[in-house]
């Protein structure tokens, strides 16, 4: 059988019988790469040798007899949002094209604990600013099921290295669906954990209250094993919850007995693709076959998510892009006259269009006779729709949706309409603003070959119950076995 | 709503960001669009709701003030546009001749 697309359990189960290595599963995935990222440019850095070394560093100590971290050896794509030590960390923008971290990001150390090895750092939208990983300074990744589709974003090179086949598994953030939105796009699973439950030390932020770290891969089970190794409480993030990580891997098989799946009657609007709807319509009777209740729910204030969304996100960002001045590190212009022309003339080099566009906006509705009719008025809607999520959630166990209203656009397609684009993001704003985990698993193919995505949310903490339901979906259906064919 | 361009040049001294004109003339119209679209929130009744800045809300967090490592000089220094080894280098902020 192939190594290249098999999923982390199949491949772990193979090395501890000896019937392969993690050098042969890293060499595999590394040829991978070379056969198909010339077309799909989901890679920004491979460093090959010291993947192998690693690897065969694995390989020895499992030889020896000795215990191997959960991840045994397998290669796992990061998203180049996140510092590694050594290792160039762009966040595809030309601001930071040298900057070399001094040091790892908890999730990276914990990765290494676990014995995960880094095959490479993937492209994404610019400081994860986009839906689309068009607003990379460097390359467009594609979408490996049609390279004239947008893989989505901003973790774009995270999911297009899984369907790819060039990674098992993967590292993405999620601000607003930047871990979803790509999963649904290239039919992968794709999960953002409560906010608090990974640590953000490291991860270079965009906006705080809301970025969140977390897995993609081509199963749930791949999902649950990378979540669980990097979950936790961590001293350097002081949002992150003194709360003990349960072993998802351990009850993922047990179906939930009971469980009560709402429908919000405020997402089947104008604006959805029919085939989108119909996917998710269809999960519906799956669940209900396997016993599952369909609720009807409401969230009144969901139709307020976009907009206060793009009024936090930039308004967070203005301030946290702040750094960015070109003296400590980063970009700097070579003429100016004044420090304060030195700042701007090194900023407006360094940075691509949406970028600039979010630090304008987070700006504007911050700055003076502005922060209370934007700002303020935006924080007060989040409460209230963390208020209509608590009031649902007394009701079910998860709220299944689509995870995006289409299918991957074409790149191109939206880029020049940043409102268009901002919409996109529907469905998974508001689990960010409200702090709550989800997923996106595949649950069906378009007509036109794309994938579709089923997302499920569940209140805060609640992870072990999302994969739980989510495995449920997969066993059923098999839309995660389901690999592009890539020529 | 929309802005002028003075305000978006204000909005973009006060954001440290140099803009070409056309920079600055796409920044109007696309600003313009966005904020009107957030005139919806104006809608909702937020009368004595609580602003909510996190959704999981934790308070007082403390950790023991211990002695730790910290980076070594050259390290700090290493991605520096522009330094002599010991310092960030800036350009001159105070004249002595003004």
């Amino acid at each position: 059988m192939s190594l290249v697309g098999a999923p982390a359990s199949e491949l772990l189960s193979l090395m501890e019988k000896g019937e392969t290595t993690a050098v042969e599963v890293m060499q595999a995935h590394l040829d991978q790469i070379n056969q198909t990222d010339d077309k799909v440019d989901a890679y920004l850095h491979v460093d090959a040798e010291t993947a192998l070394k690693k690897a065969a560093d694995v390989d020895a100590r499992r030889k020896a007899g000795e215990s191997i971290g959960p991840l045994g050896g397998l290669p796992i794509a990061i998203k180049d949002v996140l510092c590694t030590k050594g290792v160039p960390t762009t966040c595809s923008s030309r601001m930071l094209e040298n900057f070399v971290p001094p040091y790892d990001a908890t999730v990276m150390q914990k990765l290494t604990a676990a014995d995960g090895i880094m095959i490479g750092k993937v492209n994404m939208d610019e400081f994860a600013m986009g839906s689309s990983t068009e607003n990379s300074a460097f390359k467009k990744t594609k979408n490996p099921w049609n390279i004239e589709h947008s893989p989505g974003g901003s973790s774009g090179g995270s999911a297009a290295a899984v369907a790819a086949m060039t990674a098992p598994l993967s590292l993405g953030s999620d601000t607003g669906g930047s871990i979803r939105q790509p999963a649904h796009f290239c039919g992968v699973v794709g999960m953002k954990p409560t906010y608090g439950r990974v640590s953000r030390y490291g991860l270079v932020a965009f906006a705080s209250s809301l970025d969140q770290v977390g897995p993609f891969a081509n199963d749930v089970q791949g999902a649950a094993l990378l979540l669980e190794a990097i979950a936790g409480h961590d001293q350097l993030d002081s949002t992150s919850v003194p709360k003990e990580v349960p072993s998802y891997t351990a009850s993922l098989d047990e179906p939930l007995k009971g469980l009560k799946i709402g429908i919000v009657k405020e997402h089947y609007v104008e604006g959805i693709n029919e085939e989108v709807e119909q996917t998710v319509r269809d999960a519906y009777k799956v669940y209900e076959s396997l016993g599952a209740e369909l609720v009807d729910i409401s969230l009144p204030n969901s139709k307020y998510c976009v907009a206060a969304y793009y009024i936090i996100a930039p308004a967070e960002a203005s301030s946290n892009l702040a750094r960015y001045d070109g003296v400590h590190y980063g970009h700097r212009a070579e003429n100016f006259d004044s420090m304060i022309e030195m700042y701007s003339r090194s900023r407006g080099e360094g940075f691509g269009t949406e970028v600039k566009r979010r630090i304008m906006l987070g700006t504007y509705t911050l700055s003076a006779g502005y922060i209370d009719a934007y700002y303020l008025k935006a924080l007060r809607v989040r409460r209230l729709i963390r208020n209509d999520f608590d009031e649902a959630f007394k009701k079910v166990d998860v709220i299944a949706s689509p995870t995006s209203p289409n299918t991957a656009f074409k790149i191109g397609g939206l880029i020049n309409d940043p409102l268009a684009m901002y919409l996109e993001d529907i469905y998974t704003i508001s689990a960010n603003l409200a702090g709550l985990p989800g997923i996106s698993i595949p649950a069906g193919i378009s007509k036109a070959g794309l994938p579709i995505g089923l997302q499920l949310l569940a209140a805060p903490f609640e992870e072990e119950k999302l994969l739980r339901a989510a495995r449920m979906f997969e066993k059923e259906t098999g839309w995660t076995s389901k690999r592009p064919t890539l020529n | 709503m929309s802005l002028s361009q003075e305000d978006v040049k204000k909005v973009a001294s006060l954001s440290r960001l140099a803009l070409s004109e056309k920079e600055l003339a796409q920044m109007q119209e696309h600003l313009g669009q966005i904020l009107d679209y957030f005139e919806i929130l104006q809608e909702v009744d937020t009368e004595n709701v609580e602003p909510m800045a996190h959704a999981i809300e934790l308070h007082n967090v403390f950790r023991e003030d211990e002695i730790r490592e910290s980076l070594p000089r050259e390290e700090a220094l290493a991605n520096a546009p522009k330094t002599d080894g010991k310092y960030f280098l800036v350009p001159e902020i105070l004249r002595q001749d003004k």
